[in-house]
Formats: C-alpha cells, structure tokens, sequence
C-alpha cells in the first residue's frame, strides 16, 4: 500500500493554497484530513503529481458564530464538530450526524469540508448540510463565493467546487432549538451507511412548525425529502401524521444497487428510517 | 547441597488464569514480525498482478520498469528455470484427481485475478511498487467461470487443457464402508412414511484476513539459506522447498518469527515464498517481499466457497435414519496445498453427534478463474456442522418439537461413550446432555421462548428467535495412519524437547509453530507443573527449523492435544532420567524415592533435591552413576491414535427487526466441552475470536466477484470484518469430559467457536421468522436478505444490484461515473 510518489506543499493561508492550486492545476490533489484521499493514494487509483495539505491553515478550523448563522471551517474536524456548543446549539442534526461518521479515529483525522468536498453520495454529512440549508463558502482567484446545497451538490464525488477553488467553510443558519435526530443504517458499525435520514424539526405546543429531512445515499447527491417535510409542515406531531408523511420519503429519489441492497430494497428502507427519523427526533 | 530448603506452597500451573507471557511484545509490535526484519543489501519486491479472472499472455515488456530508479531486475516466468519450484498440492483426494500445474509464476495463461505474472526487484519496497506499475503485459482475455453453479456444467473452463472444470469426486458411502445402512434406501422409505427433508446451503466464500499481512526474508549469504516467513508451517515449508527448488533439506533454515495471525490463511506453501527464495539465490542478497492488505485479500487463498445439497431422513417422530450430502467445492484456479481435502475433513462430521444408521457423502472439487481456497479456521468441519445444525432445526420445524428435543432425541447419550459414528470415528468422551443442560440455564432458555412467543403473539415488528448449535468437530490432527489411509502427503505426529540449562531453567522445544494461540503460556504451564518449576522458568521455543527440528506446525487444534502430549512425554523422561541420578546423590534406593511438587525426596527421611539442583549437578557431572550419560535433555515424538473430539451447545438469541430486515444479536451462550482446560484465559479469548469468525460469517463476511471475476469485496471498506462495536458479551462456560486420548485429558478449542457459532445465529434469524413462512435465509444474513424473504418468501436470495467497490476508480479520480448503474469502468 505504497502510494505513487508525489510532491508536497502545506500553505499556511488560504490565499498560498489558492495560489498552489492556480501553479498546479489539475495535476494536484487537495488533502484535507486525507481520510479518503489516503486510502485511494494507497490504492494507486489516482496519483496526482502534487498533494496540497490544508492541516496548517489555522483560520479554516473552528467554528463561529456569525449572527443568524454559524461557520464551520473547513478544517473542523469531525470530533471538534461533534462536540462543539455552538453546533449542538444551533445546528443540532450537524452534531448528531458527525457523532456516527466512521469510527473514532476517522473522527479525529477527517475534517467537515474535506468530507462535503468528497461529496461522496454514502457521506454522512452532506444530508444534513442540505436539510439545513447550509451556504457553502467557496474561495477562488477572484474572490469567496457562497452556493447553496442544491448547487454545491452536482453529481457523484461531484461539486460545484472548481479545479482552482476551494472550499473553506460552510456556513448555517440556527436552528436554535430545533429537535434533531441522525438514523444511520449500517450492517457493521464502521460502515459507510446503506441508508440514513436526518430529521430536525421544530415544534411549539405539539405542532410541527419546521422540518427539514437530508436523506443520505439514496441518489448520487445528497437530497432532501420535500414532500415528507410539507406533510409535517403545520401537522400535529401524532404518529399517524409523522407515519404517513415517511411514507414519502423514497419520492423521486434514485438509490443505487450495490453490495448492500438494491434499490427497491433502499426505497423501502428510507421510509421505515425517515419515520424512525422524526419520531426519535421528537423523543419518541 | 543443603537437603532441606523452605520452600513456598506449590499451586498448580495447569487451570490457571496465566496473562499469556508473549502478549507484551505481539501487542506492541517490538519484536521480529517478518516486516521487521532488514538485513544489509536487502532487495525488496513488487508483483505485477493479472487484473483478469483468465487470459492469455502474449507479450510482457519490462523495459520500461527496468530502467526506474532503483530497480535491480525485472523477471518473468520465462527467466525462471526449474530451481522456481512449484506450488504442491500434498492431498490428492482421489488418485485421478486432475491437478493443474501450479508455477509460482504464470508464464502463458493467467487462471485468477491476482495471479503473478512477473516480479520487480529493487532496492526499496517503493521503488519497486514504482517499477512494477511499469511493467507491460498484454493479455488476450478469454472466458472466465467464476461460479460454482457455473463451473459444474463445464461451458466455461477455468483450465481448457482439463477438458473440466471436475477435479476430484471424494465418495464415502455407510454400506459400503460397512458402518451403516443404504442411504438411498433409507430415503425411499421415508418418502413413503417418514419425512424427508431436502434443502441447499450455501457456504459463501470467505476471506482469512490474518492482521500480518503476510512477509518473506529470505538471506541466502550463509551456508544455510534462511527465510524468515508470517507462515503456521515452518517445516512444511522447508519441505516443500527443498521437494521443489533442489535445495537440499540440510542447506535450508526456516524460521517463522512472531507470526500476527493465520486461521489457516497462513497454512500454505505460497508463490510469493518460492518467488523470494529463487530471486534471493539468483540474485546473491537478501530479498524481503511484504504483501499490502489488498494484494492479502486479492491473492492469500480464501476459504469455504460450497454449495451444500443435503437430504435428511427421518421417522414421522423426528428418528434420523439417513444423510446424504452431495457437495460442489470450489477450488479456486489451482489445488492448493491441502485443498481439495478441505471439504473431506467436513466427510467425517455432517453426522455430528446424532446416530445415524445410513449416510452417503459425495464431495466433488471443481475449478473456477478464482483465488485459489484452501484451509480457514474449522476448515471442512464447520461447513459440515453448519448444514447439520440447520438440518435438525428444520426437522424439529418439521416434526412440530422444540429444536432440543429433536436433537436428544438423536444424540449419542452419555453412557455410549466411547461410540463409533456412522463415518467410522470413534468418539472417545463426552456428555451432550450435561453441556445442554447448563447452556440452557445458563441462557435464560425458558424465559427466552416464553418472550418470543408474546412477541409473535402481539404481532412485534421486532421478533426474537433462538438459535441452537449442538455440536462437534474432529480435531487435533491427525493419526499418521489415518491420514495415510486419505491419502494425505504427510503425518500428524508432533515433537518436543525438554531441555535443563546449568542452572536449573528449562528450555522446551516444541514443534508447534504458534501464530497468535499462547503456546509459550500454556506450555510453560504444563512444564512447570510435570518438572515443579517455576512458571518463569520455562521457555518455549519455536518456529525455527535450526531450533525445533522436528514438527508438523500449527492447524487443526493440534497444538495442545498433540504437541501437548509430545511435551508430556519429553518432561517425563527427563524426570526418568534424572531418578537415578537423584537417588545416587541422595545416597538412596531408587525404590526409596518420591518425586512430589519438583523435588525428589527420600521416603520417611527429610533428604531431598529440586530439578534445578540436579540440574547443575549434572552440569558438573562430577558425581554420577556410573554408565549414565551427564544429561538430563529428552525428547518425545507423539502420533496420536485417534482425533479429539470437543462439543458444546451454542444457544443464541436474535431480534430481528421486521420492518428492515436488521438482525441484531441479545444473547449468546455458549457450553463448551473442551476435556480439561490448561489456561482458562487463553481458552476463553480462543472462544470469544472463534464465535466472532464464526458470527462474521453468518451475518457479514462475503468474499463477492462480479461476472468477470474481479473481486469485489477487496478491501476492508467492502469485506466487511467485525469489530467490537459490532458484538456483544458472550457468556460461556464449560463441562469437563477429559479426552481419553492423551494424558492431560485436553481437547482443542481453536476452532470450536468458529464451527458452532454459524449455525446458531442462522438458526435464530430462520426461528423468528419461521412464523411468516420462512425456512432459510442465505449467508451472510444481510438485512436486504432478510428483509426479501420476509417479504418475497425466498431465502433471500442473491442482491442483483451491482457489485461495485465502496473505493474504485470513480472514487479515485473524482470523475462523474454513474455507479447506479452498475458498470463501473
């Protein structure tokens, strides 16, 4: 597991970065916490001519209360992630997500940008990301940029990050007080998942005033469950309600077939896990 | 020497709870792990792989590999003459066996994904990996078989020259043999009144994935050529290279250092060995090759890979009266070393502990374009435990009786014992009511049903079943004869030495070769307690030709029940040896003599010497009898007169969620008769590993090729192994039926959690389900399986979905594949 060789730059700002990827292009390779990068260096399945390494840029890591948002740096890594207040407080679907990614030593290497960047479609942390309507932070030789999840998100490991760009932080609005729950469909624990929903909703004297439902690995992006959330929208939080606004779940989504379930096997699983999803969400 | 001595109060080593004294360095990793190993001027390898499952090879260009920095040489078949060696097979199952060349290296045809087609020497590991990418081959792809269900029709050929893909049809039938009835008659009968039970088990293939990836040093400087190997059988392999390569026995030192883990992975004679040995003669300089975890998992050879045909028959009460098992193995491209004998050491054991008058057993081996198989813990046996344990649930499915009552009312029962089996064992000990009897309280039995049946009563989306695995395994291989009598190329016999340094400690020689089982430990303790010494005192060496000698290495939870007993043997003889001299030294009759907690003393008198006294007395020789030699050293060989039978009962409890099909595991006990046990500890971390490979199987491990016979599982992100987040506490425990086969009244434990635990958790997942019409439930259980024969009344059957890598070349180049599809580029 030797990887092809390669040379090495860590910037310490995001501007050398930018300027490394402008002098390298496309044959460089951005790492970030490397917790995907390495196994396919190691794999021989790409071999780029340089690595740029984000780990000494110190203004990407952390998080940060912006307001009616916070930030999260791209640098964060997923165990800063999961036990920081400012997420538990306002991004609490975040919180819960990042707790299951991997296993503890991924946690502590792999980082919440370069996991969103990777965009892989099983990725815990882009359903989330997009059910809370987080704005991504792209900076690029003219400048930051800010896109939505519906437009970060492109394809299969496809985002709207260019060759010279990159991702530095994500930021989301608070759903301070929002109820949130991640259910992650696994057969061993350390797994990336086969399915999984996140639910974070609002509720005031039993009504549900605000949903938002990511479902993860059910197409080559991460996707929102719309119609799940307008049948919550408004609803008394009953079990009938919340059972028939799951059975929605699978609308319009595209799973993939692999190793660990066809698709129509995945159709079903999203709604059993979307209902147990928002149900554990509202402390069920 | 002063006779009397205060002494502390001797506890006996043997059932103690000994930390294993080898733990401290394995865990650590500061010891000679193969890896570890660098010599001055070493070289180190790279393979170059066929990526196809069967190909022709029309050209390799190494030029431009040649010319990399670093590089040393590029070689390829062609370079190699017959000093290369060969890959043997050393259990032909039948004497027209068809049998394969096996090159180290393929020359014109690749027959596995994996195979290699040529090798790169260079100054580093990296510059090597470097060149080897280099390397051109250009293949003319030709038709791969990858399945069984294919390859048994012989449309596709894994080797066209065979003119089959049939290798071998392995046949023991009970009239024949005359142990036993017809089968076939047995089975008529009961179509007519009786039940006959026909089903087909699938024994998917599976990978050992040892934690060392494996490793060759081989230093041809000295006037013996010395390999260090990750292998569990140093003298084997010495064997086979000098069988092969010309070398002289005498001109080759096998050494197996600290060896991380084998399970039977390690249990073979490798091309990547034979490719060391030849590069490092050829070349003058020490050669290191160290296998990455993907070329492991693509190349060591895996294990099961059956398909089980079983009919059972039986009276309308649910009296077995006949088993027939026809199965089709798969051998992968080539036989390897043991092979097509895995599947008949299941021949011996599809019976189990159930009395059956007629059974039929037809094996058939058969090529596929795949990594070749061979041994994996249990290795035969829990293929064969597996499809009788479910065959007895469906019986007592069947007959409408919980599933213990259909099996004592087949058992052997206690006072049977010994009993001789319709296979033609001879079962020495055991009590199959007393292990069942503690499982049960142990488990909670009755109050588990009693809450399954209110789950199926209020219709719970989450059901419980309870699994059952009553059962038995042949191991401590093997009596010479008989392996001589299946035509095995080797014996079973084990060897030991017991020597005394001057001043008292004691070295044993064993040729046990240990990879991970704490053989230092529990013979240190079994030393200890024979010559009263101290714990400390002992050291256990192995793994080393120049060292042990003589030996047949480590498998088949042989160690302890035959190398235990060759031990035994060797430390009695030292204390007969050192009798006499004793009795000179104390100035008294050998008849007045009594040897009790390491010290002989004088009857009726307080004269007295310790081992370690005499020891050093014999150092000095000064003082001995006369015509005795002045050494106490002994050494035994012991060829075991009849396997070792362990058994148990393996109770499981499993939820498994309706909705999704999730199995998730509450409960499982475990009631092992293992005879009696030397190290308690070490026995229970063989149980709990054992239940966990055995458990993996059941629910996750699943060696997958696609169509074209990539493998697909190859890497840990897609073969999936357990970790601890995935189990539960175990609770075992055990009766004590002493073997009557060897003195320390032990039986093997390596396997018996891997053999008995697959069939219970199957078990438990069918019993939920049961109610809703479901009868099997494929291998491993995954959710999608389970939830599709909940659903669709199946077995589960097959993901159709398409077998893509987690990690591919979609991953690695970020490109925009559309892996919905299937058909990742």
């Amino acid at each position: 597991m030797i990887p092809a060789s390669f040379d090495y730059v860590a910037p310490t700002t995001v501007e050398e970065a930018l300027a490394a990827l402008a002098q390298y292009g496309d044959e460089a390779k951005i790492i970030a916490g490397g917790q995907s990068l390495l196994p396919v260096l190691r794999m021989r399945l790409n071999a780029p001519e340089w690595v740029i390494d984000l780990g000494r840029i110190d203004s990407l890591k952390g998080v940060r209360d912006e307001g009616d948002s916070i930030l999260v740096g791209a640098m964060t890594r997923h165990c800063d992630v999961a036990t920081d207040p400012l997420v538990a407080e306002h991004a609490a679907l975040v919180a819960r997500a990042t707790a299951t990614v991997a296993d503890e030593q991924v946690r502590h290497r792999g980082t919440f940008g370069g996991a969103l960047a990777h965009a892989d479609p099983a990725g815990d942390l882009g359903a989330p990301a997009l059910a809370l309507d987080a704005e991504f932070v792209i900076a690029g030789p003219a400048g930051e940029r800010v896109v939505p999840g519906s437009e970060f998100f492109q394809g299969l490991f496809e985002t709207a990050v260019s060759e010279d760009e990159l991702l530095v932080g994500v930021r989301i609005p608070k759903h301070t007080g929002w109820l949130a729950h991640y259910e992650k469909f696994v057969r061993v624990a350390h797994q990336w998942p086969i399915c999984a929903v996140g639910a974070t909703l609002k509720v005031s004297g039993g009504v549900i005033e605000g949903a938002a439902i990511g479902l993860t690995n059910m197409g080559a992006t991460p996707l929102r469950a719309a119609g799940v959330e307008q049948a919550l929208i408004g609803q008394q939080a009953t079990e009938e309600v919340v059972r028939n606004a799951a059975a929605l779940a699978a609308d319009g989504a595209e799973p993939p077939s692999d190793l660990n379930g066809d698709a129509d096997y995945r159709r079903h699983l999203v709604t059993v896990l979307t209902r147990r999803a928002i149900t554990k969400a509202l402390g069920g | 020497m002063t006779a009397v001595e205060a002494r502390p109060e001797q506890t006996n080593e043997i059932g103690r709870d000994r930390r294993r004294k080898e733990d401290a360095r394995l865990i650590t990793g500061r010891t000679r792990w193969t890896d570890n190993i660098n010599l001055p001027g070493m070289l180190h390898l790279a393979m170059v792989r066929s990526p196809f499952a069967h190909a022709r090879i029309t050209g390799i260009d190494t030029s431009a590999a040649e010319e990399s920095e670093g590089v040393v040489t590029v070689l390829a078949a062609k370079d190699f003459d017959e000093t290369l060696g060969v890959c043997i097979n050393a259990w032909p199952i039948t004497p027209d066996q068809k049998t394969p060349a096996h090159p180290p290296i393929a020359s014109d045809r690749v027959a596995f994904a994996g195979e290699i087609v040529a090798v790169v020497a260079a100054r580093s590991a990296a510059a090597a990996r470097d060149a080897a990418e280099m390397v051109e081959v250009d293949y003319e792809e030709l038709p791969a078989v990858v399945s069984l269900e294919e390859a048994v029709k012989d449309e596709v050929l894994a080797h066209p020259d065979l003119g089959t893909n049939k290798s071998a049809l392995w046949v023991f039938d009970s009239a024949q043999a005359g142990t036993g009835g017809s089968v076939d008659e047995a089975i008529s009968a009961a179509r007519t009144d009786g039940i006959v039970l026909e089903r087909t088990y699938r024994q998917q293939r599976l990978i050992p994935a040892f934690m060392e990836p494996r490793s060759v040093v081989c230093d041809p400087t000295g006037e013996q050529i010395t390999v260090w190997s990750a292998t569990q059988i140093p003298h084997i392999l010495r064997f086979a290279f000098a069988a092969t390569t010309g070398v002289p026995e005498s001109k080759i030192r096998v050494i197996a250092p600290d060896v991380g883990g084998g399970f039977g992975g390690k249990l073979q004679q490798t091309p990547e060995e034979m490719i060391v040995f030849a590069l490092a003669r050829r070349l003058g300089k020490p050669v290191k090759y160290t296998e990455t975890r993907s070329e492991s998992l693509l190349s060591a050879h895996h294990g099961r890979d059956q398909i089980q045909k079983l009919t059972l028959s039986a009276t309308k009460d649910g009296q077995v009266t006949g088993l027939k098992v026809e199965l089709d193995a798969n051998l992968g491209a080539y036989v390897a070393i043991v092979g097509g004998g895995v599947p008949v050491l299941g021949a011996f054991m599809f019976n189990a502990i159930y009395k059956f008058p007629a059974y039929q057993f037809n094996c058939q081996t058969v090529f596929t374009n795949t990594t070749w198989t061979d041994a994996y813990r249990g290795a035969g046996r829990p293929e064969a435990t597996y499809a009788i344990e479910r065959l007895m649930d469906e019986l007592a499915a069947e007959v409408g009786v919980d599933p213990l009552a259909i099996r004592e009312k087949n058992w052997i029962k206690h006072e049977e014992f010994p009993f001789t089996t319709i296979a033609g064992l001879t079962y020495d000990s055991g009590n199959y009511e007393a292990a069942t009897a503690k499982a049960k309280e142990l488990f909670g039995y009755d109050e588990l049903r009693r809450e399954q049946a209110e789950r199926r009563a209020n219709n719970d989306p989450v059901q419980l079943g309870i699994g059952i695995s009553t059962f038995t395994e042949m191991c401590g291989l093997a009596p010479s004869r008989v392996l001589g009598s299946l035509d095995y190329g080797a014996g079973g016999w084990e060897h030991a030495q017991v020597r005394l340094t001057p001043t008292g400690k004691v070295e044993v020689i064993t040729g046990a070769s240990a990879h991970g089982q704490g053989h230092e430990t529990a013979f240190s303790q079994i030393v200890a307690d024979r010559l009263g010494v101290p714990f400390e005192d002992v050291e256990v060496l192995h793994g080393d030709t120049q060292i042990a000698a003589k030996g047949y290495d480590t498998y088949g939870s042989r160690s302890l029940v035959v190398g235990g007993e060759a031990l035994v043997r060797a430390a009695d003889k030292v204390l007969e040896k050192a009798k006499p001299i004793a009795a000179h030294l104390l100035e008294a009759s050998v008849d007045d003599l009594e040897f009790t907690g390491g010290r002989w003393t004088v009857r009726g008198t307080d004269q007295g010497m310790s081992i370690g006294e005499l020891s050093t007395a014999v150092f000095a020789a000064h003082n001995l009898p006369d015509g005795v030699e002045a050494n106490l050293d002994s050494e035994a060989t012991f060829d075991p007169e009849n396997f070792n039978f362990p058994h148990g009962t393996h109770l499981c409890a499993m939820e498994v969620d309706t909705e999704t099909g999730q199995v998730k595991m509450r409960k499982y006990v475990c009631c092992d008769d293992i005879g009696n046990i030397i190290n308690p500890l070490i026995v229970a971390g063989q149980v709990h590993g054992g239940l966990v490979q055995g458990i993996a199987q059941a629910l996750w491990e699943d060696a997958v090729y696609d169509e074209a016979g990539t493998l697909v599982a190859g890497s840990f992100v897609d073969y999936l192994l357990p970790t601890a987040a995935d189990t539960i506490s175990f609770e075992i425990d055990h009766t004590t039926s002493p073997a009557t086969t060897n003195t320390l009244g032990t039986k093997g434990v390596g396997e018996a959690g891997t053999i008995a635990s697959t069939p219970a958790v199957v078990n438990a997942v069918v019993d939920a389900l049961r109610p809703l019409g479901v009868h099997d439930v494929t291998m491993p259980c995954t959710p999608e399986r389970v939830w599709r024969a909940i659903n669709e009344g199946s077995a589960g059957g097959e993901t159709t979905g398409a077998a893509a890598a987690h990690f591919d070349q979609s991953t690695g180049m970020s490109g925009n594949v559309d892996r919905t599809e299937g058909d990742v580029q």
